[in-house]
């Protein structure tokens, strides 16, 4: 039960019950649909970009309970952040769960998240959020795939 | 709970013919609960692939020395093997395939090019089907101008004779649906559907993947066009199945894949196509595939189907009772007659998460939507947890997985 007790942490638990910045923003810069096929996680983000900075994160997430909390500690941390802080944040995040060794950089409450690397088939729920934020950023349309 | 009581003793111990389930899983024994979606192999099939392999493979139907003959007759052996399980009149009514999905394919598309279907012309599917009895002829729609009617299920995951013939019309060509529902297990009056679409000229088409491991099967009987399953989900190899399709059909429908093995002559200006099964089996096809599948078969049959049915039919019920008594399990789909497969959700707790605590506790079960969403979006959820067994599942893994959910309950509910 350990590695369990690792990945489904009380703060992962509250933040899938409560997500924080749950909702759809009136006026976002961008918005994407992510789709992860194998677990049916669907998540609508809006983001409101000014002058290289974002501004605001909203989502609307139905999923397991490791998407949701990524997306809503996710949104929580982007607020005031550049957008290639940002990128570089996913980076380190991806690096965390999938990196040749583990390491948690500077992800301040992301690294809550560590516990998914050690459950591979769980990798892609706690990416979604972030494929997705890059795909509102770009403000594609059309869904993104974790297939 | 008390053991079961209508369980078989030369089944209960069917398990230890499966190397496979001999493996710890996590440190635990292996609770193997998802054959639905591929059923583990017996030392038979693995034993008859390996002699096959060792000491008479070669291509078939081509070489005029003893080993292509040899191995010809043990394809053509796999073949009549096939037709006895299902009771077909004929060998050449057997085609084999890789599997359902190629199964259903072949027949839209040869049906589709048969010039039988007109723009308005309609096929009808039921609200339970796998993806691959709906997608094949969606493709087949978009080439012909068919349209698609769904029959309904109830709220118990039942799909009555009287749902699919509501959805019937004067212009209805075709009815396929599944014999066994792969999501809730529900079991469809295959055998009044297909009486009644034959007295109107209908043509049918049973996706039989759930029902032969859990019940005999008479195509006869049924009065079925074309019936299919896919031998992984019967112990046997992955990537051979079979199609049945009467025998008036498959010689006159236009063949599906051009290749090797199912021409008489070809010219640059025309060919001329063998007879079913060859005109439906272009290429090399799957040899080893085909005699593992036949062992497979000879395994079920060591037991009998029927056999099979009633012990399994025990042990679902067992399973059904059990987790019916967690309190945070919701069944989806209570259909009055079930055979394989439960599916259930667990409140407050996403499929998915669910999936992984019980993968610690040893307990593989599928979590998702079961490449069935039209029969998700009926019941109301996204995805489901499903438990399906197999000839070696026991009473016991369905204890395993009812403490596994205790398990879910302590992390999710501290
Ligand atoms: C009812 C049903 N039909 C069709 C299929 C497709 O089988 P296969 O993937 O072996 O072609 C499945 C398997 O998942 C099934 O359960």
């Amino acid at each position: 039960m350990n590695d369990l007790r690792d990945l489904y942490q009380e703060v992962i638990l509250d933040h899938s019950r409560n997500p924080r910045n749950a909702g759809r923003l009136a006026e976002p810069s961008g918005t994407a649909k992510g789709h992860n096929p194998l677990c049916g996680d669907l998540i609508t983000l809006d983001v409101l970009v000014e002058d290289g900075t974002i501004r605001d994160v909203s989502f609307d997430a139905k999923g397991c309970a490791i998407s949701v909390a990524a997306a809503s500690i996710m949104s929580d941390m982007l607020k005031g952040k550049s957008l290639a802080e940002t990128h570089d944040l996913f980076r380190r995040f991806q690096d965390m769960l999938t990196g040749p060794d583990a390491v948690a950089e500077n992800l301040d409450k992301l690294e809550v998240l560590a516990g998914v690397r050690e459950f591979p088939m769980r990798v892609k729920c706690a990416t979604l959020p972030f494929h997705t934020l890059r795909a509102a950023l770009d403000n594609q349309s059309g869904t993104v795939q974790t297939e | 709970m008390n053991a079961p009581a209508g369980q078989n003793p030369e089944i209960l111990s069917a398990r230890a013919d499966f190397p496979l389930l001999a493996r710890p899983m996590h440190g635990r024994p292996l609770a193997f609960l998802d054959s639905a979606a591929s059923a583990q192999k017996p030392r038979a099939v693995l034993d008859a692939l390996r002699d096959f392999y060792e000491s008479e493979y070669a291509n078939v139907h081509r070489g005029v020395y003893l080993l292509s003959a040899q191995a010809t007759d043990r394809y053509e052996a796999a073949r009549e093997t096939v037709r006895r399980f299902l009771n077909a009149p004929r060998a050449e009514e057997i085609v084999f395939t890789r599997g359902a999905t190629e199964a259903i394919n072949l027949v839209a598309e040869s049906l589709g090019r048969s010039g039988r279907f007109e723009p308005g012309d309609e096929v009808v599917l039921t609200v339970l089907e796998h993806h691959s009895n709906i997608v094949p002829w969606q493709l087949m729609r978009d080439a012909t101008g068919v349209r698609i009617r769904a029959a309904v299920a109830d709220a118990a995951g039942n799909v009555d004779v009287d749902a699919v013939f509501r959805e019937v019309s004067d212009r209805t060509r075709l009815i396929a649906f599944s014999h066994v529902s792969n999501t809730t297990g529900s079991v469809l009056p295959a055998r009044e559907i297909c009486h009644r679409a034959r007295e109107r000229r209908i043509l049918t088409l049973v996706d039989g993947c759930q029902a032969v491991p859990h019940a005999a099967v008479d195509v006869q009987d049924l009065a079925c066009d074309f019936y299919t399953f896919s031998g992984h989900k019967l112990y046997g190899p992955s990537g051979i199945g079979a199609l049945y399709g009467c025998h008036d059909l498959l010689a006159s429908l236009p063949p599906w894949q051009g290749g090797g093995s199912m021409i008489e002559e070809v010219t640059f200006e025309r060919t001329t196509y063998a007879p079913p099964p060859a005109r439906y089996e272009a290429g090399t096809p799957n040899i080893a595939g085909a005699v593992g599948l036949a062992a497979a078969i000879d395994y079920v049959r060591r037991f009998g189907s029927e056999t099979i049915g009633r012990h399994e039919d025990a042990v679902l019920r067992y399973g059904v009772d059990r987790l019916d008594a967690v309190d945070d399990v919701r069944l989806i789909g209570t259909p009055a007659e079930r055979a394989g497969s439960i599916s259930f959700v667990f409140d407050g707790v996403h499929p998915h998460d669910v999936g992984t605590v019980l993968d610690r506790e040893g307990v593989a079960v599928r979590v998702g939507h079961h490449c069935a969403q039209p029969a998700m979006r009926h019941f109301g959820v996204p995805a489901t947890i499903r438990a399906s067994l197999g000839i070696y599942t026991h009473a016991a893994d369905f204890d395993a997985l009812a403490d596994g959910l205790g398990k879910v309950k302590e992390l999710f509910r501290p």
